[in-house]
């Protein structure tokens, strides 16, 4: 099986700052893949440059055997660490905005997890909390037919009872055809649904592999090596 | 369903320990059909792959087959809850005698303390 995901030596700079120093990581078919690391490590400008929205300043990065560009947008579906719903909108303004925009979107399945997370069609997209947003988000990016989706951070800011709500999508919704990578800095709460998982710090990988061996060989939680890594 | 994993040791081992305990229980019985991977997945928590994996090892060890296009089965082998069973003790025996040796204790210590609790349990019910 070829990978959705590989990167070889992808370096990203700003002016002199470099956010990322060669990196090189391969996402399989049908895997969730978490990249963890501490805030500034890098994490964002990598899922970045792979959902094409930067650009790599070396290296090289092919998403389902092509460079980002338009084709790889259409199988990729991007949850940005940021928000980006235009105030204005309803909740059923942005479903209707998704579906204008994305091809593979599926609205029968975004009504559906609209539904599971409680959200009201007709609430004002300024009204929600910083959870239900997240949420609203999270369905939309779901309610893609993706090869690969990319969620920064999906936990961040949430309550402990929304990140159940959101886990709980997330695995609900997640099919073998398809990848996931996850960045996030809550390790503890989402661990158990990594296949693999890569440890990113100062922009370069410094381990990385599956999540079940790594617990096995080091007899430590995922969550454990990562304080290890980042203490 | 809810259960407390322990994030320290491989989780497609612990659910098939869960699974083990199910079948020397009797909460599972020979032919009785396993959830899907899916629906188990969810109702773990899970990543679907770990659960294929548990299921795919199970299978490995002869304790239950998978019929193409209708699920996972337990396996009908005579023995096979009984050597369970007995494979089950050995690991519960075995991690009580390391630790009791850590306390100090020698081999006919151990099997003393242990026929002298017995009895106790006995007379106490």
């Amino acid at each position: 099986m070829d990978n959705i995901l590989k990167s070889e030596g992808l370096c990203k700079s700003y002016l002199n700052k470099k956010a990322l120093r060669g990196v090189d990581l391969d996402i399989m078919p049908g895997r969730i893949v978490g990249l963890l690391g501490p805030n500034g490590s890098g994490k964002t400008t990598f899922l970045k440059i792979a959902a094409g929205i930067l650009h790599a300043s070396k290296g090289k990065i092919l998403i389902d055997g092509t460079e980002p560009g338009v084709y790889t947008k259409s199988i990729v579906s991007y949850l940005p660490d940021n928000e980006y719903l235009l105030k204005w909108m309803k909740v059923k303004d942005a479903v209707k905005y998704f579906k204008d925009f994305y091809a593979d979107f599926d609205e029968k399945k975004a009504k559906e997890l609209l539904e599971f997370m409680n959200l009201d069609e007709n609430s004002a997209v300024k009204s929600l909390s910083k959870g239900m947003k997240e949420k609203l988000m999270l369905s939309l990016v779901l309610s893609r037919k993706a090869k690969l989706y990319i969620l920064d951070e999906p936990l961040g800011g949430v309550d402990p009872t929304a990140r159940e709500k959101i886990l709980d999508a997330i695995v609900n919704n997640f099919s073998e055809n398809s990848s996931m990578i996850i960045t996030t800095h809550l390790v503890n709460d989402i661990e158990r649904i990594f296949d693999d998982v890569a440890f990113i710090s100062d922009g370069e990988i410094v381990l990385q592999g599956n999540a079940e061996e790594l617990r096995r060989d080091k007899k430590k939680s995922i969550d454990e090596l990562y304080r290890e890594v980042f203490q | 369903m809810h259960i407390e994993f322990n994030d320290k040791t491989p989780i497609y081992l612990q659910i098939m320990d869960i699974i083990k305990m199910d079948i020397v229980t009797g909460k599972l019985k020979a032919k009785d059909k396993l959830p899907s991977v899916r629906e188990m997945a969810i109702n773990l928590k899970v990543n679907p792959n770990t659960l294929q994996r548990s299921y795919q090892e199970l299978e490995r060890l002869g304790i239950v087959y998978t019929q193409r296009g209708t699920g996972t089965f337990v396996g009908e082998e005579k023995n096979m809850v009984n050597d369970l069973k007995k494979e089950m003790a050995k690991e519960v025996i075995d991690s009580f005698i390391l630790r009791m040796k850590s306390l100090g204790f020698t081999d006919n210590e151990i099997i003393k303390s242990v026929s002298e609790e017995t009895m106790e349990v006995k007379k106490n019910g």
